[in-house]
């Protein structure tokens, strides 16, 4: 039973960063951004937050320093697909490779630091429990915070009027404009919502999981994010579904150990690439319904015509 | 502006490298005579040019394909990898053997192996209408993982002492500048170049190619088939980043080991947008980019400049490129006359490359 405690918990772990990139990325998404630099953004923010950690050793400063960095990448994408209308696939590319050569440079003297112990939720009784203290009130502040960001961008998009520009923008941007709705401002915030969640997560990953700098430590998380949001068909609750399946399938492999498993490692940490792959061809094999959930502007740059 | 915006964001990139250098305290000219003259002064620079060279122009020319229609092949790297693997497993399977035929039997079994890790994210697309850029790109995760297991395990030299690496192979690519590591396969790149302009420009695939990626509907209309086309630009883009992987590893390494991979399938998306997705320019955008790898590593030794600034430079130089086509697609002006009264800098609308052009603002 405990093992089975350890592996959700693990799972849960795992999935985080997936839930803070998608969510901010599913948010891009509505507002019509195609934004491929999630890795770029992810790699920038973990090593933003890592050294604000080490600068400051204040956990809000660290994860405010992290949101802000990749805030400031989606804003450098902002500036080249909203403002000079670019494409945005070479774009999204482009802030990749530049993330991870920056955070590469930016991180030469952090390479064997590590960072204070992030803090966990204690309720003395509750967090005590047998099995379900641990699996509801043990976890770090963080995972509470990306789950109560799925429940915030959820209500923000389908209840309130924020959320009905901000789709009307991502849905058709022509008539959006026609009425009166700033579609360039809107989708720079947007987009920069994305990267500073993007931040987090990358900083989730320097800050909590391991908690250490290491050079592309992303290790494609970022591209996953943007895969769960096609597997969310561009719905909240959905990536949240998304992430955590994806968190059980990056655990199975640590823990296969344990299970008994006899499989190479290497082998097995294919694992999440694949099951990414498998799951976007279980997704997108309905062509119409792909359609009909997709942004009906995604991707396509806007031109105020009068 | 078409082929001057390439020269515009160079310029910028070097701008933006001195104020680079001075933020890591280097004396900033020098290291960019460091960077962009030393290699091409001596004979070695030249022939590691070409070394460098190689793999990005003869991805990138796979690439510009694929690009040219929308067709976005972001796991070149991955398809180097499984190339170098095919190719090198079939070295290894005749070891000790040598021969003239061995060395074109690496060069096919690279080609197939590229192009058949390529055919998965085709067969996804036009079977399942997966998005083609997240599949290529797991695969290149997928690909290195399995080139380390691999060498790890069945293919680790026998002799060695455990290393993860496999046995040196016994056949080379010929040299073509004896007494350095200059090879064929230079040539075989610069020939695939020349093909692959005569095919894009005049043959009836490139104007289909074209076409698709300016003008779906009219590719539609045209009855052209976006499905063959998907499976062409894979299979060429692939095949083309195999040959690359396995000249890497039959020339320069000699053999097979986990850091083959070392970021051309990346560096290459660069060289085809630099190079304007045209073959004559992937040439040149190549040695270019070849030149930022050979002069990052003497500055690297001399400057003690970190090798991430490399990566950095590259970056940059992507962002730059796109930016500065809003020169390309769009006229800038100034108006005068805004609703506001306010003097402002507006784009107008495309002037070419756009068929839906929308009839300019009125000045």
């Amino acid at each position: 039973m405990d093992l089975l405690v350890n592996i959700v918990i693990g799972a849960m772990i795992a999935a985080t960063p997936l839930l803070l990139a998608a969510t901010g990325e599913l948010v891009t998404e509505r507002a019509g951004v195609l934004n491929l630099g999630v890795e770029g953004m992810m790699i920038v923010g973990a090593i933003a937050g890592f050294s604000a950690m080490i600068a400051t050793r204040s956990i809000p400063l660290a994860l405010l320093a992290a949101m802000g960095a990749g805030a400031v990448m989606a804003a450098l994408f902002g500036i080249l697909v909203l403002t000079l209308r670019a494409s945005q696939v070479a774009s999204g590319l482009a802030l990749t490779m530049f993330g991870l050569g920056l955070s590469a440079l930016w991180g030469q003297g952090y390479s064997g630091l590590s960072a204070p112990a992030f803090p966990h939720l204690h309720i003395p009784g509750l967090t005590d429990l047998p099995l379900i203290g641990k699996l509801l009130f043990g976890h770090d502040l963080l995972v509470y915070l990306s789950l109560a960001m799925v429940a915030l961008v959820a209500w923000v998009l389908q209840g309130t009027h924020i959320g009905l520009i901000l789709r009307a923008v991502g849905e058709n941007h022509d008539a959006a404009h026609a009425i009166g709705y700033p579609v360039i401002a809107c989708r720079y915030l947007a987009a920069m919502f994305g990267g500073a969640m993007a931040g987090l997560g990358g900083a989730y990953l320097s800050l909590v999981v391991t908690p250490l700098w290491v050079e592309r430590m992303t290790a494609g998380r970022g591209w996953i994010a943007l895969a769960l949001v096609v597997f969310a068909a561009w719905r909240p609750w959905r990536a949240l579904l998304g992430a955590y399946l994806f968190g059980g399938i990056t655990v199975l492999q640590l823990h296969s150990q344990a299970l008994g498993l006899k499989i190479d490692a290497q082998l097995l940490a294919m694992l999440p690439y694949l099951a990414t792959i498998a799951v976007l061809v279980l997704i997108s094999r309905d062509t119409m319904r792909q359609r009909l959930n997709a942004p009906a502007c995604l991707g396509k740059p806007f031109h105020a015509t009068a | 502006m078409f082929c001057l915006t390439p020269v515009l964001a160079v310029l910028l990139t070097l701008a933006a490298g001195v104020v680079l250098f001075a933020a890591l305290r280097k004396p900033p000219l020098e290291a960019l005579s460091l960077i962009f003259v030393a290699p091409l002064t001596t004979l070695r620079g030249l022939a590691e040019l070409t070394v460098k060279a190689t793999p990005l122009i003869l991805i990138a020319i796979g690439l510009a394909a694929g690009f040219r229609a929308g067709i976005w092949n972001i796991g070149a790297e991955g398809q180097f990898t499984v190339g170098a693997l095919t190719g090198g497993s079939v070295a290894l399977a005749f070891y000790p053997a040598t021969g003239w035929w061995l060395l074109p039997l690496m060069a096919l079994a690279g080609i197939a192996g590229g192009a058949a890790w390529g055919a998965i994210p085709a067969l996804l697309r036009t079977r399942f209408n997966a998005n083609e850029i997240l599949v290529s790109l797991m695969l290149t995760y997928v690909a290195v993982l399995l080139l380390g297991s691999l060498v790890h395990g069945p293919l680790r030299d026998p002799d060695g002492l455990n290393f993860p690496e496999s046995r040196l192979f016994q056949t080379a690519m010929p040299l073509i500048i004896s007494g350095t590591r200059a090879h064929v396969g230079f040539v075989v790149a610069l020939l695939a170049a020349l093909v692959a302009w005569v095919l894009l420009e005049w043959h009836l695939i490139g104007f289909q190619i074209k076409v698709l990626g300016q003008a779906p509907r009219a590719a539609s209309f045209g009855g052209f088939s976006e499905r063959r086309l998907v499976w062409l630009c894979f299979l060429v883009s692939g095949g083309c980043a195999g040959l690359a992987g396995l000249f890497e590893a039959a020339g320069p390494v000699g053999q097979l080991v986990p850091q083959l991979p070392a970021g051309y399938g990346f560096t290459a998306i660069i060289v085809a947008f630099l190079g304007r997705l045209h073959p004559a320019g992937i040439v040149l955008a190549g040695l270019l980019m070849a030149l930022t790898y050979i002069g990052g590593e003497t500055a690297q030794i001399s400057m003690s400049l970190p090798s991430a600034a490399t990566a950095v430079f590259q970056g940059l130089f992507l962002f730059f490129l796109l930016a500065c086509d809003v020169l390309v697609t769009y006229r800038l002006r100034w108006m005068w006359r805004t609703a506001n009264g306010d003097r402002k800098l507006v784009v107008s609308p495309p002037i070419r490359h756009s068929p839906l052009a929308i009839r300019p603002l009125r000045d």
